[in-house]
Parts: structure tokens; C-alpha cells; sequence
């Protein structure tokens, strides 16, 4: 079967080309671009006139409330969230109930997920045993399992020998682990970035210490142990110029950060939002801007949606007994193309950051607009506004930081594989 | 900006801090309370004007002191008066904070005096209730103590008269204090040129000098010249540790005795929000001394309340 797109701007982040033409969709891959592959004939036509046309979103880290979460039926509506968002790949966070530490947790995972037909979900196994911090889990078994790297996600390895053979045993597999740097003991207890905001509110603080001194004991790990890491969530300036210190050394080091840190900072944390309460938190607005300066100049390959659903029991809660986290799936790419329009950043640069940079990081053959690429895809309207109303959210999480915000640029389709993940209600 | 403790008229509707609050309206409280002093020497202590209005006490934390004075600062204004103690976490009693508080509402509450182990508590209550019933802070987390501030101002307006050419000088564990920061927000807004916090680095917290204080980090130093000196209280807990190696090495190096008094002007009153550690923060010939007006910002204390709930009960709806 051949599907036609029709009339869409083309805009493939890459290479920065645009151009409006039409798109040839044949046995889930790009099969021509301006003209019909030879020999064949449209089937379908979709019309996307005045939509942009983007390679499908790929988040590095969302959580998706399964296993733990079947009888609410989470996973559904996540990955319902995640196509409505325009995301068509997406890294699975180990942090579920069960952690994913068992090659059968991961193969019934995926084999849910895929059952679904809507995004594609890429598991993190969990790094240690149950994220307890002590016992590597079967990497090798997990990552034939379909794991493709293993994190903490937010539990603490307070062990810096087990960090260290964990780095020792990936490099062995050529695996490249993802660490969240923030050291337990200098961030324990505290619950805001430790600066001015805090010391007003009487906040217990995370010191940026908590994660400058994280880092240089995985950059020294690294060193010795030859392994490769991807560091998740940054959030410090000092942070960051040790990862592109680190990096032209000459160190397999990436790194990523949410979109929420592109865009905010401790002071919009007002009067005790819970909504503000995110984890890592909410640094300076000099991190803020070092973070938007660092996803310019390449130290930064990718941002994540971080998305972490929070039920209203555990978000209606005093600023620090609140649960970190935030939904994030349906606003990562208006959040993206906020960013490139407040900061004059060129469109294809930005959208880079959430399609062929975590690409390009997970090794994957997608997040571009080509011949012969899968045809994942995002149409949107780039000129469609909307408000940011809780129960419009497709995600179970209905908190997030932007809630009554206006978005510009809205996802009519999500194309996965070249079948139709998502038309937006009332969409031609 | 959105201020939650004001209505459109400009009128208190929540006491949750000082911070942001005009001079207008600290003046005001302080005020008020002039007059039920000044009463309760002519002999009138009981007054109505809480009269009929349901007041529940929510003591989250524990409180020996301030619940009592909020308790005599209510029955002297004529409240039913229902105090409960609650001393576990919201979270780990089963109940949710909002759940308790939607309750009592349901009870007929009109104001609820809180104190809670988390910053900022009494805000997510004051966003949650209905218009009408108001919220006090009896003190949060580490964030605001706004009534013992106010008790605090007018004990410094009471014997200095006023505050425009006062240094006041605060002095020890800044970083856990709600008492310090509601201190430090009302003397600025009520003119103090210079407001000191004097302590280790261990006990400041980061960039405490944007709250508008001067930092220092000798006592001696800190002390000289000013005219009022508030001693704050160091918690048990944090006398050993990796914040301070010993209560006696406190109490030499930032402890008030008469010695180190002495460097402050002659006339200058020492405070303490209490209880005290006598030997720690304080030493009893200077918690006990000429200069102490401790004992007087207890009496204090309870006009300041009475103040505060009486102008609550006034806001238009």
C-alpha cells in the first residue's frame, strides 16, 4: 500500500531542508519524496496542506506506569498522549512496580506496547536489581531482551564501587549506561534548587554541588573504565561545562535535559507550586540559560518531555511532600518550537533536539526525512494555538508546570510505520 | 502580582507571611494591637469581635507557646474555639491536609490557625478553602513565622518607637529559621535601614543577603552599635553534627553573654522568640538582664494575635 501526503512543508532537521512537496509512504518507510516511486500509484491521500511535516518525535525518557499500572490501563493512555504529542519513539523509564530488571518484564512490556499500534517503546532496563543500588542486573540478557541501556532513573547509587563495575561490565558489552548525576548525600532531604528562591521560601535545598560532584566521579570512572555514558536531566551550568570539558577531551559522554529546564527556573516556583516540584529541581535562571545556550552549541544532543504522570493525591500536597514530576508527552513539541521562536533559534535546529539528535544517540535508523527512512512522522499546524487545560490531557498525569498556558503549533497526525497513530478529533 | 493574603480591596484575608505585605497593613496590626493593650491595662480584657465565628486550631507540629497565646488571643475576642492536634505528617495519618481541611469546613470552620513541618502548607490550604474563611500561619517548615515576627515589631516599636534609624542585629541558626526570614522581611518593609544576621556559614542560608541583610560571621563584629539584638534558638538536633561540632563551641563563639552585649549601644533590648537553651544561644545574666524584653514580647504576643484575627474577620468577601 502506498500513502500519499500531499502538500505538506517538509522539514527534515538534519540537514535543515525545506521544502513543500509530496510524500510517498510504502511498506512503513519513506519511499519517494516530490514524486511516486516508480511503477506505483497512491492508495491513500492525506491532505496536509498548510502542516509542517517533521520526522516523529523522539523522546529519551517517559514513564509510562507499566508494570504496576494495567488496571488503570496506563500504558494506553500514555502512549495515547505520546502520539497526540507527535511522538513516535519513545525510551521507557525503568521506575515501574516491578522495576524492569527481568528480561520477562521488558519482552511483556514491549509486547503490550506493541499490541497497541501507537508509539514505539524502546525499555531502560533498570541498572541495579529492583533500583536498590547494589546488584548489577543481566545487562547482556536484558539488552537481548530489547533493552537499549540501563539507568537508575531517579533511585540513588549511593555505591561508587558498584557504579564503577556497572561501568566496567557495560563497556565490556560495548553498552553505554545513562546516570542521573546528582550525588544522595549533598542532595538528601532537599527538595529545590539550594539559591535565592529557596532561602526566601525556606525550601530544603539541592546544592548545583550535587551534581558537579556527581559527574566528575563518573568523568573519572570513565576514564579508567572506558565506558561510554549518556548523563540524563543536567541541570547546572558548572554541570555543563564539565560535560563539554569532558567531551573535548575526548570522552563518549552525551547528555540530555527536560524540555520543563529549558524553560523554567526556581522563581516560578512562586508560592509553593507542587507543579514546580520536578526532580532534578528547578536550578537559576543563569542554569536555565546555560542550558539553552549548551543545546546550541551541541553539548547537549537531546531533549526529553521527562514525562511522569502524578495523580492529584500526590501532587495536592504541601511543595515538599509533593511528588516530583510532570506530564509532559503532549507539549514537548509546542515547548519546542516556544523555545526556537523566543530565542530566535532556526526551526530545524530546534526540532534536531527532539528527533534526529536522539536519534543519532540511540543509534537508531529514524528522527529524519528521507528515502529509505521509517516513516515515522509528525504533521502539525504550525499557526494552530491552544490552551494547556488539565482534562484535555490524554496522559493520566494531569499536572504540569504549563497548565493555562497558551501552545502554539498543534499536532494534527502521527504517522508510525506509515499507519496512522493519531488524527486529532475533528481533524480532516 | 497575585498576592494570596490581600483581596481586591487591598484588604488581609490570609496571614501567611510577612513577605509582601505593605506597611500599611503591618502598621495596622500593630495598631490594633496598641489598642488591646491599652485596653486590657484599663482592666477590659474580653472583647467580641470573633464573637459567633468558629476558629480551629491545626497543629501539625508540635507547640506549647503559640497555640496558647492563640488560644487566649481567641477566647479574649469571644471565638468558639476548637484546637486540634495532629501531630503526624498529613501524608502518613491516611487523611490528605486538603481532606482535613474540607472536613472542618464542612463543621462550620471560619478560620484555621496552622502549623505544619512543611514550607509553605498554609499557602495550599488558603488556595483550597472557600472565600470567606481565613488562614493563619502559626509557622511553616523552615518558611514563615509571620505572627511572632509581628509579636517582634511591636516589641521594637514599643521600645524604640520607631524604625527608621534602627539596626537590628539576628543572630544564630538562620538557615532553619521562620522566625528569622518573617523578622527579616518586616523590618525591611517597615524601613529599618540595617537589618544584620550573624552566624556561621553552616547556619546561613545561600544568598541570604538578596533578603536585604548585611551578613556577618563574627559575633563581635556583628554586634557593634546596634540597637537591637535577637537571639534565635538552636534545636537540640543540630547542636552535634556536620552543621556544628558542639553546643559549648556555639555558645563561645555565638552564644549572648554580657561580655559581647556590651558592644551593642548601651540602650539596645535583646529578644528571643523561645523557648530558650540558656547556655547555648543565650546565657541567663543576659536572658535575665536589664536589656531583655523577652518576657514582654510574650505579653505582646497575644494583642498581636488578637490584632491579626480581628482584621481577618473584617475582610469583605
Amino acid at each position: 500500500m502506498i500513502t500519499l501526503i500531499q502538500n505538506g512543508r517538509l522539514l527534515d532537521p538534519a540537514s535543515g531542508h525545506e521544502t513543500v512537496a509530496d510524500l510517498y509512504l510504502a511498506d512503513g518507510r519513506i519511499a519517494g519524496i516530490g514524486e511516486a516511486p516508480a511503477g506505483h500509484v497512491a492508495d491513500q491521500t492525506l491532505d496536509a496542506a498548510g502542516l509542517t511535516v517533521i520526522p516523529g518525535l523522539i523522546d529519551l525518557a517517559a514513564r509510562l506506569g507499566e508494570p504496576g499500572g494495567e488496571h488503570k490501563n496506563k500504558l494506553q493512555s500514555e502512549l495515547r498522549a505520546a502520539v497526540a504529542g507527535g511522538v513516535t519513539t519513545l525510551c521507557a523509564m525503568p521506575d515501574t512496580h516491578p522495576a524492569l530488571d527481568e528480561p520477562g518484564l521488558v519482552q511483556m512490556l514491549r509486547q503490550r506496547a506493541d499490541g497497541l499500534g501507537l508509539a514505539k517503546v524502546l525499555p531502560l532496563g533498570a541498572l541495579t536489581r529492583g533500583l536498590a543500588g547494589s546488584e548489577l542486573t543481566e545487562f547482556a540478557k536484558l539488552r537481548d531482551a530489547g533493552c537499549v541501556s540501563f539507568s537508575q532513573a531517579d533511585a540513588p547509587l549511593a555505591d561508587t564501587r558498584v557504579l564503577y563495575r556497572a561501568m566496567q561490565y557495560a563497556a565490556t558489552y560495548g553498552i553505554t549506561l545513562r546516570l542521573r548525576p546528582q550525588d544522595v548525600r549533598l542532595a538528601s532531604g532537599g527538595v529545590a534548587h539550594d539559591g535565592q528562591v529557596a532561602t526566601r521560601l525556606g525550601l530544603p535545598a539541592i546544592p548545583s554541588v550535587a551534581e558537579t560532584v556527581a559527574i566528575s566521579t563518573i568523568v573519572i570512572l570513565m576514564k579508567d573504565s572506558g565506558a561510554s555514558v549518556h548523563l540524563e536531566r543536567v541541570s547546572t551550568r558548572e554541570g555543563l561545562e564539565m560535560i563539554a570539558a569532558a567531551r573535548n577531551y575526548g570522552l563518549k559522554l552525551t547528555a540530555d535535559v527536560s524540555i520543563n529546564h529549558v524553560h523554567l527556573a526556581d522563581i516560578d516556583i512562586g508560592y509553593f507550586d507542587s507543579n514546580m516540584r520536578l526532580s532534578p529541581p528547578l536550578r537559576g535562571v543563569t542554569d536555565r540559560d546555560a542550558i539553552q545556550h549548551a543545546l546550541l552549541d551541541g553539548t547537549i544532543s537531546a531533549i526529553c518531555s521527562d514525562h511522569s504522570p502524578v495523580g492529584n493525591d500526590d501532587k495536592l500536597l504541601p511543595f515538599g511532600e509533593a511528588k516530583p514530576g510532570a506530564s509532559g508527552l503532549e507539549l514537548l513539541l509546542p515547548l519546542v518550537l516556544a523555545w526556537a521562536e523566543q530565542k530566535r533559534v532556526p526551526l530545524a535546529q530546534a526540532l534536531a533536539r527532539i528527533t534526529s539528535g536522539p536519534a543519532e544517540l540511540l543509534g537508531l535508523d529514524a528522527g529524519r526525512i528521507a528515502v529509505g527512512a521509517p516513516a515515522d512522522l509528525c504533521l502539525y499546524d504550525p499557526h494552530a494555538t491552544w490552551r494547556v487545560m488539565p482534562e484535555t490531557l490524554l496522559s493520566s498525569g494531569k499536572h504540569t508546570p504549563f497548565v493555562g498556558m497558551e501552545m502554539r503549533g498543534r499536532v494534527r497526525h502521527t504517522l508510525v510505520g506509515g499507519r496512522l497513530a493519531y488524527t486529532e478529533p475533528g481533524a480532516a | 502580582m497575585y498576592n494570596p493574603q490581600l483581596n481586591s480591596h487591598g484588604e488581609l484575608i490570609h496571614l501567611l507571611s510577612t513577605e509582601s505585605l505593605p506597611a500599611r497593613i503591618l502598621h495596622q496590626i500593630l495598631d490594633r494591637a496598641a489598642g488591646y493593650v491599652a485596653a486590657g491595662d484599663a482592666g477590659e480584657k474580653k472583647h467580641s469581635d470573633l464573637a459567633g465565628k468558629s476558629v480551629f486550631n491545626l497543629f501539625f507540629e508540635n507547640s506549647t507557646r503559640t497555640r496558647t497565646t492563640f488560644e487566649i488571643a481567641q477566647k479574649r475576642l469571644s471565638a468558639d474555639v476548637h484546637s486540634l492536634n495532629i501531630q503526624a505528617s498529613s501524608t502518613a495519618k491516611g487523611e490528605t491536609l486538603l481532606d482535613t481541611i474540607h472536613n472542618l469546613e464542612a463543621m462550620g470552620a471560619d478560620m484555621f490557625v496552622v502549623r505544619h513541618a512543611e514550607s509553605g502548607a498554609p499557602f495550599l490550604i488558603a488556595k483550597h478553602v472557600r472565600p470567606g474563611v481565613a488562614v493563619v500561619n502559626a509557622g511553616d517548615g523552615r518558611h514563615a513565622h509571620p505572627t511572632q515576627a509581628l509579636l517582634d515589631m511591636y516589641t521594637i516599636r514599643h521600645f524604640k518607637g520607631d524604625f527608621r534609624n534602627l539596626t537590628v542585629a539576628i543572630v544564630g541558626d538562620i538557615l532553619h529559621s521562620r522566625v528569622a526570614r518573617s523578622q527579616i522581611h518586616a523590618l525591611t518593609t517597615l524601613g529599618c535601614p540595617e537589618v544584620r544576621v550573624i552566624g556561621p556559614k553552616t547556619l546561613l542560608p545561600r544568598d541570604v543577603e538578596q533578603l536585604g541583610v548585611r551578613v556577618f560571621h563574627d559575633l563581635k563584629e556583628g554586634l557593634k552599635g546596634v540597637d537591637v539584638v535577637i537571639a534565635l534558638r538552636l534545636q537540640n538536633e543540630r547542636m552535634n553534627g556536620a552543621l556544628l561540632p558542639s553546643a559549648n563551641e556555639f555558645n563561645q563563639f555565638y552564644g549572648l553573654s554580657r561580655e559581647k552585649l556590651a558592644l551593642a549601644q548601651p540602650d539596645a533590648i535583646v529578644m528571643h522568640p523561645g523557648p530558650m537553651n540558656r547556655g547555648v544561644e543565650i546565657d541567663s545574666a543576659v536572658a535575665d538582664g536589664k536589656q531583655s524584653v523577652i518576657l514582654d514580647q510574650v505579653t505582646f504576643g497575644i494583642a498581636v494575635r488578637m490584632a491579626v484575627m480581628s482584621i481577618l474577620s473584617e475582610a469583605r468577601a
